[in-house]
Formats: structure tokens, C-alpha cells, sequence
């Protein structure tokens, strides 16, 4: 009523006084200020975002349908395919929450960028195929109007697995499931070896395989700011802040056969916005868990893992953050442009980087000598006694190298099985998993976000099945175990 | 595009392919002939006149000069021991038919629209010994990445004019030695 009044008297009428004005000649910009006096009173009105009380517009909003907990290449995948996959346009509100948006200590960014096929588990082949195919075709997927299109850098130079004596059986089946799933791999003899790569010493090599297609390595920093400009265009709201608890109820159930089951479900989430006390209670139905290496951390404010051990409810998500060195260095008589990712069978990895005979590089530790992930310090005596001694009797020319610059990232390490978590969690109903992927997460988050999206929407996965990677295994013990890890 | 394997084997149905896709190119002109305003029927028009009258806007205009060179610049073939076939005029030569076992052995495909999934009808010719992929505009690096399969007998391979191609799509071209 109090609405349409308004309307009908800011309207005509001072349309009419508006031409008055004109006349004599005067300069009020008369529509500039009823625009803004409809815009301020229809704030007012309850519905709308003016608070009387303080300015709230840094905070996040209310209430939202999905809170996505993290904003990197998972978290912004699983926001794009609710959006895409959606009944109705507009029908899901998504909040991501990040941070840190300079992504300073994301996974993402400072990942090597590589995209394989070359997995031992049929399900990763699969996620790892169709994402690839979302990349060749990432401005199809991710289009917006009037930006330009993006160029991901890929080179298609593919990844060379060396496998000795005990590990050539292993590789042969690997290969054989590849194959059967749609990977173009192909074995090579030592000879072999030595012919295509004459820079190999192919001592202690009993076996490779070396991808042909849809394999190499890309830009991460491009893909996710695609996804981030893709996924804001579709309406996603993003919030720089913290989540520091959750506010859930607890139902307590008896299951079919009599046993008692406490039911988690999370109706609040609390954000804390950066160098502030100030946090924001946002009311949601479903929270995602996609802040990889902190991942355990958000779980545990969640409630999982708060239990006798040995029970349902005292299995914590085992992800934790790992701490991996990656090294560039220039070697004058290194590789030529036919090198691929070459993956030694003792753990150390290198690839070219650009034209000037530069190459990227590092060695994932054994269990104890895992460096401590509190900060994000390279180590260089690392390289002189981990990396550069298995790169260069693999590859004679490393003999002579200098280490340029040097980084180091963080893995979603899942000291389980070093395979990814996704679903719902059991116990605490609607929060989901998208995260623990051990450093393959970022060549399957496409992938990855479509089938979460699917699970949030249907309730259960409809292209890709990954039944094998549910948290349920870790109760369960069955582990879903990866032969081929970097 | 049109793929070897999937029309039918008798000319018959080939020639009726021709006409149908002749209408196709000369569509655009029956289309603006069709609202032909009363004006056309006056003498001593002006050149402005006569261009308004039979294309609707200047894309109009330039997609029947594209069509124009489309129907001159096509796809040849050349078979083993044998000269180049090209389409003429009309569609494709009936004789293209009968040579249905012999394997190709240069595919000429500049200037056609030929992308990651087109090639591969290309990449099924075993025998093919050159290939000319000259100023295609949607072959990028993705495509060349596929090219490895060619491998065996590939001699000849142009890629030039091409403007989606870069240093990282030719550095895989190593498997072609």
C-alpha cells in the first residue's frame, strides 16, 4: 500500500514539475534524485538491505542456500557446477568463503599445473578425462559476455612414468586399466627410451609409460581466475573472511537394527571478517568443505572426529597439510622441447618450463623427512641432497645446473589412502567434502565439482561414481589406495 | 566437412546431395529475392538502390562474397598414383566414388573450418603421407597434440597462417620423426 502511494506520487507528479524546472532554465538533475530517493526508500522497507542500525555492507549476507568453506580451483568448480546444474536460474543462492584473496598459500596457485591421465584407480582416469576435456574447451564452459577468452598455456607434452625392476608389473596393469578407460599411454622399452629421449640414462630403468594425448601441463593461476569471473557472473557471492564455528543441532536416532545414532546438522556458519572481531552468523542448509590443506581444521569446528576412537563419530577427516618444495633451474644443455614430465621411479619429477632451457622440479619426501608445514620456507639443502642427485644421474646433463628460484606449497595430504574425499559426511548431514586430494586436486576439479554439485542436487552421483571415495572408508578401513603419486 | 565413409556408396545419392547443398550457398540471395520490395520493378536505379534492395544488412553482403570464395577455395584429395580431386562447381565428381578402396595419400584441407573432433576423420586415413592444414582457423595446439597418430606415414605437414597454433602445440610435434 505505503508502497504503491509512493510510486504514484513520486512518479507523475514530479515528472510534471520536472518539465517546470527545465523551462526555467534551472540544472536540478530532477530523475538522478527520484531514482535515488526510491532506490533509499525501498531499502527501508522491510525486505530490503538498509539496516538502521550500522553499515553491513562488508559483511556477508544472512542467509544463504550452499556456504562453500574455501575459494581455490575445488571450491569455485563445486560453486560453478550448482550454478550450472541448477533446476531453475537463480533457484540456489552460493557463498564462497575465502580467506585470503591474494591466494598467498592456496594449493592452486602454486602448484606445478600438471593435468595426467596415468592414474591406477579407474575413477581417477575418469575424472581426470573429463577434465581435460573441460580445459580444451574452457571457453565454451566458461564464457562470459563481453570479457576475453582465456588461454590456459597448455602444452601438450605428456608425462613419462620410469619404473624399475619391482615396480614394471604394477605399471603394466596400471596401463592396462588406462587403456581400458579411454587413455592413450604407451609402454616403452628401455631401448625404446633411449632412442625417442637420448638425454635418458636409462639405468635401473626396467619400464615406461609415456602419455601421448591429453596430458601435459597449464597455467592454474588462468583456471581459476576463469572460474572465479565465470562463477561471479552467474551470482555466486564471495566473502573475505574466516570461518571460525559452526552452530548445529544434534538429533538423536535409532537406526534400523536398534543401535543409537546422533545426527548432526549445521544451521549456522560464522564468518569472521579479516583484521576485525566483527563475525557474521550466516544461516545455511548446506556447508561444502573445500578448504584443502585446512580441511581438518574446518572438520574438526564441525564436530567430526569428537568420539570414542574406533567409532563412527571419533573418525577425524585425516587431511592434513604437507609441505612440497618446488625448484626452477637453468641448465644450458638440458632437454630439448620434447621433454615431457618425467616422473623418476625414486620420486623425483621435472618438466621444461618456457624456451630458455629452464626446468621445474622437486622430489616429494618420505615419511620422515616431512618438513614442518607451519610456514612456507624453502628449504635449499633439500634439492642438493634429495633432488639433485636422483635428477642428475637420471638425466647426465643436470650435472651442471643453478637453482633459480624456489617455492613451496602446501598439499591436502589424506595420510589415509592419498586419494580424495567427496559426499556427505554421515554423521553430520549436510556438510560436504570436496577436498584431501594429495596433490592430483587441481588437474580433477572439474571433474570433482560437477560430481559433488550432483550429489548436493540428486543425492547421489550420476556421470562419474565415486562410491570409492566417500568418507565412509575411513571408518570402514577400506582404503582406495593410488599406486602412481608425485 | 564431408566425411568418405558415411554417404552412401552409389552416385545417385551423391548428385542428390549436390543440388541440395547448392541451394544452401545461394541461399542468402534467394532469401533477400523473396522480399523483393515494389521498387525493383523501376529501370535506372542507383547502385545503393540495387544493394538495399537484394541484401539486407552489410552482413548479407559479406557472407555471399564469402560463399563466393568458399565455392572456389575447397577441399582436394589426392589418391595414390592418381591427380587431385577437387569438388567442382556442381558438388562432388561422381568417379570419387569409385575409387572407394584406395587409400588416400594427401589430404589438402586449407582455409576449412576443421576442428578437434573433425580431425578425426583425417587421423582414420593410415596412409597419408601429406597434410595441409594451411590458415584453419579452430586447429590449436589441442589438435596437434593428436596428430601423433599420423606418425607411421606422414611425410609433408603445413601449418601455416594457422592463428590459433603456439610454441607449446609444435614443441609436441616430435613424435612425427
Amino acid at each position: 500500500m505505503l508502497r504503491r502511494a509512493l510510486r504514484l506520487g513520486l512518479g507523475p507528479g514530479l515528472l510534471g514539475r520536472g518539465l517546470g524546472t527545465h523551462r526555467e532554465g534551472s540544472t536540478l538533475d530532477w530523475h538522478g534524485k527520484v531514482s535515488e530517493i526510491k532506490k533509499k526508500i525501498q531499502s527501508v522497507l522491510p525486505g530490503g538491505a538498509w539496516s538502521p542500525l550500522c553499515d553491513t555492507s562488508h559483511l556477508p549476507p544472512e542467509h544463504s542456500d550452499v556456504v562453500i568453506v574455501g575459494g581455490g580451483v575445488l571450491g569455485l568448480s563445486v560453486a560453478y557446477w550448482l550454478k550450472r546444474l541448477e533446476k531453475r536460474q537463480g533457484a540456489i543462492r552460493v557463498l564462497v568463503v575465502e580467506r585470503d584473496h591474494t591466494y598467498s598459500q592456496a594449493s592452486t596457485v602454486l602448484s606445478v599445473g600438471g593435468i595426467r591421465q596415468q592414474f591406477s584407480l579407474p575413477e581417477n582416469i575418469q575424472l581426470s578425462l573429463f577434465s581435460v576435456e573441460f580445459l580444451r574447451n574452457i571457453n565454451e564452459y566458461l564464457a562470459v559476455v563481453d570479457d576475453p577468452p582465456l588461454d590456459l598455456q597448455f602444452n601438450p607434452s605428456g608425462y613419462l612414468f620410469l619404473a624399475s625392476e619391482e615396480g614394471a608389473t604394477i605399471m603394466e596393469n596400471n596401463v592396462k586399466v588406462q587403456r581400458q578407460e579411454g587413455a592413450k599411454v604407451c609402454l616403452m622399452s628401455p631401448e625404446q627410451l633411449q632412442k625417442k629421449f637420448p638425454w635418458i640414462n636409462t639405468e635401473g630403468v626396467a619400464l615406461a609409460s609415456y602419455g601421448l594425448e591429453n596430458e601435459g601441463w597449464f597455467d592454474p593461476w588462468c583456471l581459476l581466475q576463469g572460474l572465479r569471473r565465470k562463477v561471479q557472473s552467474m551470482g555466486v557471492l564471495f566473502c573475505h573472511g574466516e570461518v571460525t564455528r559452526f552452530v548445529s543441532s544434534s538429533n538423536h536416532m535409532e537406526t534400523a537394527i536398534g543401535e543409537k545414532v546422533t545426527l548432526k546438522r549445521i544451521h549456522e556458519v560464522h564468518v569472521k571478517v579479516d583484521h576485525s572481531q566483527e563475525y557474521q552468523p550466516v544461516e545455511c542448509a548446506i556447508v561444502v568443505n573445500a578448504a584443502g590443506a585446512w580441511s581438518g581444521r574446518i572438520a574438526e569446528l564441525a564436530g567430526i572426529g569428537k568420539g570414542p576412537p574406533g567409532t563412527l563419530q571419533g573418525t577425524k577427516l585425516p587431511v592434513e597439510p604437507r609441505k612440497r618444495y618446488v625448484y626452477l633451474w637453468h641448465c644450458p644443455q638440458g632437454p630439448g622441447l620434447e621433454a615431457p614430465l618425467v616422473a623418476d621411479p625414486s620420486g623425483a619429477y621435472f618438466r621444461r618450463e618456457g624456451l630458455g632451457n629452464n626446468y621445474l622440479g622437486g622430489c616429494s619426501p618420505t615419511e620422515e623427512e616431512e618438513p614442518d608445514p607451519g610456514n612456507l620456507e624453502v628449504d635449499h639443502d633439500f634439492f642438493q641432497e634429495k633432488v639433485w642427485p636422483y635428477l642428475a644421474q637420471r638425466v647426465p646433463a643436470f650435472e651442471t645446473l643453478k637453482v633459480r628460484r624456489a617455492w613451496a606449497g602446501y598439499y591436502d595430504y589424506n595420510t589415509f589412502d592419498q586419494n580424495g574425499v567427496v559426499g556427505p559426511h554421515p554423521l553430520v548431514v549436510n556438510m560436504y567434502f570436496a577436498t584431501g586430494f594429495s596433490g592430483h586436486g587441481l588437474q580433477q576439479a572439474p571433474a570433482v565439482g560437477r560430481a559433488v554439485a550432483e550429489v548436493m542436487l540428486e543425492g547421489h552421483f550420476q556421470t562419474i561414481n565415486l562410491s570409492p571415495f566417500l568418507f565412509n572408508r575411513f571408518y570402514l578401513g577400506e582404503k582406495a589406495q593410488e599406486h602412481c603419486i608425485i | 566437412n564431408w566425411d568418405l565413409r558415411c554417404k552412401g556408396r552409389e552416385p545417385k545419392s551423391l548428385r542428390l546431395v549436390a543440388p541440395v547443398w547448392n541451394r544452401g550457398t545461394s541461399g542468402i540471395r534467394g532469401l533477400s529475392r523473396s522480399v523483393d520490395p515494389e521498387g525493383s520493378q523501376r529501370k535506372g536505379r542507383t547502385l545503393l538502390q540495387f544493394l538495399a534492395d537484394h541484401f539486407y544488412d552489410v552482413e548479407a553482403v559479406r557472407e555471399y562474397l564469402l560463399q563466393k570464395q568458399v565455392l572456389k577455395v575447397l577441399r582436394k584429395n589426392r589418391f595414390q598414383d592418381k591427380e587431385w580431386m577437387r569438388p567442382n562447381g556442381r558438388g562432388l565428381s561422381g568417379e570419387l566414388w569409385k575409387l572407394w578402396e584406395v587409400p588416400i595419400e594427401a589430404v589438402d584441407a586449407s582455409g576449412c573450418a576443421i576442428n578437434y573432433q573433425g580431425l578425426d576423420n583425417v587421423l582414420a586415413l593410415k596412409e597419408l603421407q601429406s597434410l595441409s592444414l594451411q590458415c584453419c582457423p579452430h586447429v590449436d595446439d589441442w589438435c596437434l597434440s593428436r596428430l601423433h597418430q599420423l606418425a607411421n606415414s606422414l611425410q609433408e605437414l603445413s601449418l601455416a597462417g594457422c592463428p590459433r597454433i603456439s610454441e607449446r602445440g609444435l614443441a609436441c610435434l616430435h613424435h612425427l620423426q
